[in-house]
């Protein structure tokens, strides 16, 4: 019963790890669905929240493929709530290699789905509308089954095996992912900032840390004085010049592009 | 095309909602050579069917819809509805001829993009996801999916149809108000809101936790973790953080980023630094 619950839902991120609209692929909602389907909602949501820290730096823009959330947190969430009962570090650090092993997976459908949408070139010059929906519906199957597949191929394998073997590993090492997997957050902080990091900006991320650790400022009041400032920065700067050169210029995004592209 | 209509043609409500409802899938069919393009023409299929009753018509307007295409995937549905506009008044036998069309397309799908990424991608997701997990993480369970689920998908879909709207009735004059520069200051805006909230998140959601004991002095034993917390809390993760943008700037791989934090983790663990 859970098993079909768990492919239904890598279907449904499979999807959504390419046309990015009901975001089932992020973690913190695909883990919570997998920890609902195996009956374990907790450890479901535990490690969704941990790691959609690591994966929220990860997106699509232009011509580029992030690393793809999808396959990942749907398999380590099986691995976790699942009779395999990984702890949630360990979830976190197996989703690494297998947002890499998603990321693959799409690039490789781009270019073979390319077949498919010759076709429709066919289909518009004989004005078949019809053929073209249908050849836009197949390739949403597709996508689906871009990660269903895997996810089947990997929940063969016997999840006694998966528990041994984080069992037999060393404390030091068991000990290090659970500190590598806290950490690993920083990497995609790292993303963001970079993608909209300029000169003009920095200040604000410095008094937004400043003024997060102090503990006692809710995290509504912190939303609330960084609209403040960006407000007051928007009408100043409005005042002073018409200068523009904001962020998101081409040259930020394509420099992006350029990382996305190289991982 | 040209030819004489006794009512003008029109698209109705209900074709500009099932175009809305097609333009959620625009993405499936990515390809390398053309990208979104297949996904585009899709989104108009309801629209070619109303306007072209024609069967050659109805082929170029497809054949048009299949050139090379990319965006951001909700500004698709301003540029959606822009189109509607163009090729209502092109199959009505108004100035607006195919290259026109074209031409306006190829133009607001690159702007469009580099002002809507950082905002939807940069800003909106990282915080919206960061606040759920963090709501999740603090003992409020479901509550923290539910709030990033429900939360984006009620933006994004009144945005998609309020800009499919806009676009539609005003047509090119959306091209007016776009170039005025209200985006890149609304992208101005969303990046200092984002930097903001990426500094606070750093010191409230990354768990490090350096080994009790540093040193024994005179003094008897001091925990470093509390010395830095005295200095400034969050100290080691900003570090942390700052070596990684410094690193990305000078176009190391995050792939990379997250194997060097990794071996940091597990030696700092071995050496006892981390606990």
């Amino acid at each position: 019963m859970s098993i079909w619950g768990v492919l239904i839902i890598a279907f449904l991120a499979g999807i959504e790890g390419v046309i990015d609209e009901w975001e089932f692929h992020q973690p913190i909602v695909a883990c919570t669905l997998v920890g609902l389907a195996t009956g374990n909602l907790v450890s479901g949501i535990a490690l969704g929240a941990s790691l959609q820290l690591v994966t929220l730096g990860w997106m699509n823009i232009g011509a580029a493929v992030a690393p793809d959330p999808a396959l990942a947190a749907v398999v380590a969430a099986w691995w976790v709530s699942g009779p395999a009962h990984l702890p949630v570090a360990a979830g976190v650090i197996l989703a690494i290699p297998l947002a890499l092993i998603g990321q693959g997976l799409t690039q490789g459908l781009r270019k073979l789905i390319i077949p498919l949408v010759n076709q429709a070139d066919v289909a518009a010059a004989a004005g078949n509308l019809k053929l073209i929906s249908w050849l836009q519906r197949i390739s949403v199957v597709l996508q689906g089954l871009r990660v269903l597949v895997p996810t089947a191929l990997l929940m063969w394998v016997p999840t006694t095996l998966v528990h041994t073997s984080y069992q037999i590993l060393p404390q030091v090492i068991q000990g290090g992912i659970r500190v590598s997997a806290g950490l690993l957050v920083v990497v995609s902080f790292a993303i963001v900032i970079n993608m909209m990091a300029t000169r003009q900006l920095w200040p604000f991320f410095f008094i937004g840390f400043a003024l997060a650790t102090d503990s006692h400022l809710s995290l509504v009041a912190l939303g609330l004085i960084a609209v403040g400032l960006a407000i007051l920065y928007l009408r100043l700067a409005g005042k002073d010049h018409h200068d523009g050169g904001g962020p998101g210029s081409d040259t930020d995004t394509d420099e992006l592009d350029q990382e996305l592209d190289d991982l | 095309m040209a030819d004489e209509h006794k009512t003008p043609r029109q698209l109705t409500l209900g074709d500009q909602f099932l175009i809305f409802g097609r333009s959620g899938w625009e993405q499936a069919a990515w390809n390398y050579p053309r990208l979104q393009n297949l996904g585009f023409c899709y989104v108009m299929i309801p629209a070619i069917k109303r306007l072209y009753p024609e069967k050659q018509d109805a082929a170029k307007a497809a054949e048009r819809h299949l050139e090379l295409f990319n965006t951001m995937p909700y500004m698709q549905s301003l540029i959606t509805g822009v189109t509607l506009s163009l090729e209502e008044d092109h199959a009505n036998g108004e100035d607006v001829s195919a290259a026109d069309i074209r031409a306006v397309k190829i133009g607001m799908m690159g702007s469009l993009a580099g002002v809507a990424d950082p905002v939807w991608w940069g800003t909106l997701r990282p915080i919206l996801s960061a606040f759920a997990a963090s709501l999740a993480l603090s003992g409020f369970g479901i509550v923290g999916p539910l709030v990033f689920f429900i939360g984006w998908n009620v933006l994004r879909l009144t945005f998609r149809w309020v800009a499919q709207r806009w676009g539609y009735r005003q047509g090119l004059k959306v091209v007016t108000v776009l170039s005025s520069g209200v985006l890149q200051k609304l992208t101005l805006g969303a990046s200092i809101v984002g930097m903001f909230v990426m500094g606070a998140i750093i010191p409230r959601w990354t768990r490090v936790k350096l080994a009790p004991i540093m040193a024994t002095s005179s003094h008897g034993s001091l925990s470093l973790q509390s010395m830095l917390d005295q200095l400034l809390p969050g100290l080691v993760p900003l570090l942390l953080t700052l070596g990684c943008v410094w690193l990305l700037r000078r176009h190391v791989k995050p792939l990379w980023l997250l194997v060097g934090i990794f071996i940091i983790g597990l030696g700092g663990y071995w050496l006892g630094i981390f606990r």
